[in-house]
């Protein structure tokens, strides 16, 4: 049993079936990554996982079911979410981004906000400035600081890397492996598969809605089916 | 050249009958601008149903007004109805809130398309207009009691020696004060407390203000609550102005989506702007200037015309036809909205 884990999850698109008994899991300072092709459902299981996407199937958080909670109680209970696009709110400034992350909290969040401009130092810079008018990887920070702001036990980052360039990249990796190290329990979906499955202590590959392959980072890597099939040779 | 009293009494002239009528009724435009952004920035509908809400909250504020004339709970030298103004908006509080409950709660919950929800409000407006109606009758009533001017023409001519007077009405001198109040109180909530954050958050960005733990039913309650206040004060403010009809009302939602569109849809400072964009074109377009030309022209060429471009009666198609400009050639409004 992980700290978080969706077992058995269906869910579908009006009549399409896009989840069709998939499981996954991931523990507390432990990074797992779900890899698999297009339309394979590798986002929706994160939906599913926040309770975005009606779905069916257990959601456990440290062993307890939560599936029945609304994704506003699920935050509140750790869960943060980093999305794709759209992941910060364009018309405010970056410090009330963040304060919006910290909505839930009724302590002195001075100190986490600290935290964030520590590891983002291009924040507190822009800390002033619209969110809206900051680079793709600025705003990829602002959207990490937000979630840090919840001070979650659970990150779930929905393709982190993607239209950064690859210099970003290797920061935002640089970035999710501190925050595995400070123990939090980061579950990603990732198109650069190869180089996140190299980091990553365990991964899912997806394919329609069900758990094709399950092991460790390098395992997958070493796999000549996984290889072959999904990370083009 | 004019001489310089002339100029003066040119431009006193035109501030008696144009710019100070003006800022009056784009401030309470203004208010009812702000309404219509809220609704459709945070509410995601344009709320057809807007003017007859003020028409509810004006007349809620006319009944009141009456018991309190009859109980002689009243102040001095201004109008009783800024006493009852806090109960008209609790009472058009719980009025949207109900709406909001038995209509609009449905089609939100659904997912319905922003149009549908649009059609619903064109229903409540009809229920709304028909509701005031019966309950206040079809004929205008005039509602403003206490001083009717802060100074008269009269008075200022005597103050001042020139020959136009600028007179201040009591209800002028309200609407500017109160609409400011109203709009800074408004803008403060917004970019200063916990709430207002959290429902320009949810505006910008539902999902993922729920993501962050916002509870989108506490943003459409507060959402309401800061209309109705704004819908009542706009009404009363406008009611004690030029007096109070429901045919009248139901048509100010004209002016009021102009004025929004102008401004931009969404921004709540375009929705001001806006008004005020309206408020002033309506009025110098429909005003005759032949006294005003008197005054600066040579004798010699003293106008036999009015000089007036429009027809006041036409100066509900001024809003229309600013509207239909601002379409063509800038859907985004002054202050880049949303395009409907």
């Amino acid at each position: 049993m992980t700290y978080l884990t969706g077992k058995n999850l269906f869910a579908a698109y009006g009549a399409v079936p896009i989840l069709r008994g998939c499981s996954v899991g991931v523990n507390r300072g432990e990074l797992a990554v779900i890899v698999g092709p297009n339309g394979a459902g590798k986002s929706s299981v994160m939906k599913a996982l926040l309770g975005l996407l009606p779905s069916k199937g257990e959601v456990l958080l440290n062993g307890k079911d939560i599936s029945a909670l609304s994704t506003q109680q699920r935050i509140s209970l750790g869960l943060a979410f980093v999305p794709q696009n759209n992941n910060v709110f364009p018309t405010m400034s970056v410090v009330e981004n963040l304060e919006i992350g910290a909505f839930l909290r009724h302590d002195d969040y001075q100190t986490t906000l600290d935290e964030v401009y520590t590891l983002f130092p291009i924040l507190f810079e822009k800390r002033r400035q619209l969110a809206g008018q900051l680079s793709g990887g600025q705003r990829q920070q602002v959207a990490f600081g937000r979630a840090m702001m919840t001070q979650p036990t659970v990150l779930l980052l929905d393709e982190p890397t993607a239209g950064v360039s690859p210099i970003v990249i290797d920061e935002i990796f640089a970035n999710i492996l501190a925050l595995k190290e400070a123990n939090k329990a980061v579950l990603m979906v990732e198109q650069n598969a190869q180089q996140a499955l190299s980091i990553a202590d365990k991964g899912f590959v997806l394919v329609a809605g069900k758990n094709a392959h399950t092991g460790t980072g390098k395992a997958l890597l070493s796999d000549d089916k996984v290889r072959r099939d999904f990370l083009g040779g | 050249m004019p001489s310089f009293d002339n100029i003066l009494n040119a431009f006193i002239l035109l501030s008696n009958f144009v710019l100070l009528p003006a800022l009056t009724y784009g401030a309470q435009l203004a208010l009812g601008a702000l309404a219509v952004t809220l609704v459709y920035s945070i509410l995601r509908f344009a709320n057809f149903s807007q003017a007859n809400n003020m028409a509810f909250g004006t007349a809620m504020a006319i009944l009141l007004t009456g018991f309190f004339q009859s109980q002689g709970w009243t102040i001095s030298g201004f109008p009783t109805a800024l006493l009852v103004i806090p109960l008209a908006i609790v009472i058009t509080i719980i009025c949207l809130l109900l709406t909001d409950r038995w209509v609009y709660r449905y089609y939100r919950i659904n997912n319905a398309k922003s149009i549908t929800v649009v059609m619903v409000s064109i229903g409540v407006m009809f229920i709304m207009g028909g509701l005031v109606q019966l309950i206040m009758g079809p004929e205008q009533q005039i509602f403003a009691d206490g001083a009717r001017f802060i100074w008269t023409a009269r008075e200022f001519k005597t103050f001042s020696g020139l020959s136009e007077g600028l007179a201040l009405k009591t209800s002028q001198l309200t609407t500017i004060l109160l609409a400011l109040l109203a709009v800074g109180l408004v803008f403060y909530f917004l970019q200063k407390t916990k709430v207002g954050k959290a429902m320009r958050a949810f505006s910008d960005n539902e999902d993922l203000a729920l993501l962050s733990g916002i509870n989108p039913d506490k943003v459409v309650f507060t959402t309401w609550l800061l209309v109705a206040t704004l819908t009542t004060i706009a009404g009363v403010l406008f009611g004690l102005d030029k007096g109070f009809s429901p045919l009248q009302y139901h048509l100010l939602l004209l002016p009021v989506f102009a004025a929004v569109i102008v401004g931009g849809i969404g921004s709540p400072l375009g929705a001001i702007v806006g008004a005020f964009v309206i408020s002033f074109s309506e009025m110098l377009l429909t005003y005759a200037y032949k006294k005003f030309f008197i005054y600066l022209l040579p004798t010699s060429l003293e106008p036999d015309s009015l000089l007036q471009l429009i027809g006041t009666e036409y100066k509900y198609a001024v809003s229309f036809v600013i509207l239909i400009i601002v379409l063509l050639i800038k859907p985004t409004g002054i202050f880049k909205g949303k395009v409907l």
